[in-house]
């Protein structure tokens, strides 16, 4: 298949391997940040090309994994009222709330529905004018353009009937977060390709400068990541730490600037809770007051929810790179993708369920 | 495939002024009676069904009988490549096939939802005639039930068949051995992509068509060209990935696969990229798993082509770890294919 299949090429995989082999003359932790790459990782088998000393710690990039176990337990509210068509994202279903997830919702009668996009909500709230519908807006730079459109267009046609529970969170402050902790192991980043397609690469200079960690833009295909992960090396090896872009053919330095006009227009940067590591400040994105009429955490007046996580539960220290999955007790025990302690064991871009789903650790023994 | 040209064919219930079922038509009285004689009679005939008896008394040729059933709940009921009635009749013949059973009979309970359009109905029975003929079963008995609107999609179909093994073979899970190879029949995930795209109304381009087929003749050409098969089984729900877990699991060996020899039509996989699903685990309705000695692969590989070309050598039975699957990666890493979890739901991104 054409722009896939160049990009899995055996042959120029194993030309990859062996010169990060050569580059490399001592240990090094890079992290790769973003959940679609931790998945192409595991999914291709690409660590088991790399030397020994090279480890790959799986980043807080899975937008399913971060979002706070507060707002799961407001989105079951609301998707529980008899009044709602609650909209999300599929694999944000099976993430588990305090007591149940959405599909358990769902179950119990709750008209919860999965989209492809957030646009075609709008449809159905079109279609629904006695029920109010409501989107699971959640995820990183890359899906708030189109969260913004819907949000935007709604305004436009006067949907009085729609609404979103938005949970968006960032990356650079995350990078930030895991960086500034006195724990923090990460020599090197790979960067998400598509975040930075949407929003540029320049937030990343001043992280590379003040913290003297390359950090390599990649994308999400196997030859993509072994090039990050080759190029970040060789900054490691050579004492370099700038910013790179491996992922030209989709990332320019300044981003979609029209992406970023819209973003800027209907959010607001706030404080955020990210699961499994706590408070991060200006790291996410809530709408702003000229759409605030659309905030279903308003219209539904939920009250803050706090919410104690699971004690056995690692997902915390597996997002920030400080565990491995299977360090944790309850992995493949307690916890297993069909009942999951924590969000990394739920999503597919999650590091505990993509290790318990294609390695287990069995073929490492 | 079938002389019956379904389009051809006119219902003959709207023409007694009951274009939608009612739940008088799963009443027991008057107007079940005439859905039963005039739409399923008319479309299945056969003595075992005229008889009215309360049951079907089967004749059967020498062997040993196998029996097997399924339930059928598909949304849309019309999707491209089929339908719910094909599925109902495939699907169960299907599972006969896999046990190397020769299909003879099977069952048909429906339960329909009032409101439901007569036509759809009708349209429905023929496609399942249509099935039946092509894979020589008779459709014997059967039974109506009528839920109240909003109770049901529409059409629900049990299938149950009965089938006769002619002659000794064995195939079961117990039978696979160490260096058997793995073979599949044909290229997986295009049921699975099909009833997505038409229920979503996701446009594919060129289209996806469900694999829906029957397996029998396949099975019957392998079993006459006296194939030493260890074991077969359907790849349904779950996909290809479901049944080799399965498998491994039951037999207590490893298997190693390689994903590059794995067949999956261009349009599938463009489709499972975009919306990040795993076509190893999308549901097929026509192909299924051999596992053969080595010595007769390439002829059971042969016989698997004159249904579909794509049917290819995706592995082996290894002694390794009981109940492992392992993928050999297009980049020429290893990884575990694990069962999958149950419902296929998209990534966000």
């Amino acid at each position: 298949m054409k722009y896939i299949d160049e990009y899995r090429d055996p042959e120029l995989a194993q030309k990859y391997a062996a010169a990060i082999a050569k580059v490399v003359t001592r240990p090094w932790t890079i992290m790769e940040v973003c959940g679609g790459q931790t998945h192409a990782i595991v999914r291709f088998g690409i660590q088991e090309l790399l030397p020994d000393t090279v480890e790959l710690v799986h980043g807080p990039g899975c937008p399913v994994c971060v979002t706070p176990l507060e707002m799961v337990d407001k989105a079951i509210e609301i998707a529980m009222r008899d009044e709602v068509i609650f909209c999300s994202f599929g694999d944000m279903l099976r993430v588990p709330g305090s007591e149940k997830d959405l599909l358990t919702v769902r179950a119990e009668g709750g008209d919860v529905r999965t989209v492809y996009t957030p646009l075609d909500t709008l449809k159905i709230a079109t279609d629904n004018p006695d029920k109010q519908v409501v989107f699971f807006a959640i995820g990183f730079e890359t899906t708030a353009p189109a969260n913004a459109m819907a949000v935007h267009r709604a305004k436009e046609k006067g949907l009085g009937n729609f609404s979103v529970l938005a949970s968006h969170v960032l990356v650079p402050p995350a990078i930030e977060a895991i960086l500034s902790s006195p724990d923090n192991r990460v020599q090197g980043f790979l960067a998400a390709g598509h975040v930075c397609a949407v929003m540029g690469t320049a937030a990343y200079t001043p992280l590379a400068e003040k913290y003297q960690v390359p950090i390599v833009v990649t994308g999400f295909e196997p030859l993509d990541i072994l090039q990050g992960i080759y190029r970040c090396l060789c900054q490691l090896e050579e004492g370099r730490s700038h910013v790179e872009n491996q992922y030209q053919r989709a990332v320019r330095d300044i981003g979609n600037v029209s992406a970023q006009a819209f973003i800027r227009k209907v959010f607001r940067v706030v404080e955020r809770k990210w699961r499994g590591i706590g408070e991060i400040p200006e790291s996410g994105w809530a709408l702003s007051d000229a759409y605030a009429d659309f905030d279903a955490e308003r219209r539904f007046g939920l009250a803050d929810i706090e919410v104690e996580e699971a004690q056995n539960c690692i997902s915390g220290l597996v997002l920030q790179g400080l565990k491995k999955p299977a360090d944790c007790p309850a992995f493949g025990k307690q916890c297993t993708p069909d009942q999951p302690l924590g969000a990394t064991m739920v999503s597919g871009e999650g590091a505990c369920a993509a290790y318990y789903r294609y390695r287990k650790d069995k073929l490492y023994e | 495939m079938s002389e019956l040209n379904i389009s051809n064919m006119t219902c003959p219930l709207p023409l007694n002024d009951h274009p939608r079922i009612k739940m008088a038509h799963g009443g027991g009285g008057r107007m079940m009676q005439r859905l039963i004689e005039e739409l399923f009679f008319a479309a299945f005939d056969n003595p075992a069904l005229r008889s009215g008896h309360d049951g079907a008394v089967l004749e059967l040729p020498e062997g040993r009988p196998v029996m097997t059933t399924d339930s059928y709940v598909v949304r849309p009921l019309f999707f491209p490549g089929g339908d719910i009635g094909a599925l109902a009749v495939h699907g169960t013949v299907n599972d006969l096939a896999m046990c190397g059973a020769r299909p003879l009979y099977l069952s048909a309970s429906f339960i329909l939802e009032e409101g439901l359009e007569t036509e759809t109905l009708w349209r429905v029975v023929q496609s399942m005639r249509a099935a039946a003929s092509a894979t020589g079963v008779q459709i014997v008995t059967g039974d109506t039930k009528v839920v109240e609107r909003g109770h049901g999609d529409g059409i629900y179909i049990n299938t149950t068949g009965v089938g006769v093994i002619e002659n000794e073979t064995q195939i079961r899970p117990g039978r696979i051995k160490k260096d058997d190879l793995i073979i599949v029949s044909g290229d997986i995930g295009r049921h699975g992509m099909a009833v997505m795209g038409a229920r979503e109304e996701l446009a594919f381009t060129p289209p996806i068509e469900s694999d829906c087929a029957p397996l029998w003749n396949t099975v019957a050409d392998m079993l006459d060209a006296e194939i030493d098969i260890h074991c077969l089984r359907d790849a349904t729900r779950g996909g290809l990935c479901a049944v080799l877990n399965e498998l491994a699991q039951s037999s207590g060996l490893q298997f190693d696969v390689v994903e590059n020899d794995i067949p999956l039509a261009a349009n599938v996989r463009g489709a499972c990229e975009v919306l990040g699903l795993d076509a190893l685990q999308v549901a097929c309705e026509g192909r299924f798993v051999a596992i053969v000695p080595k010595s007769d692969a390439a002829r059971a590989l042969e016989m698997m082509r004159v249904q579909n070309d794509s049917a290819a050598v995706i592995g082996r039975v290894t002694d390794g770890e009981a109940g492992l699957v392992t993928l050999q990666t297009p980049i020429g890493g290893r990884r575990i294919l694990d069962m999958p979890a149950g419902e296929l739901l998209p990534r966000i991104c």
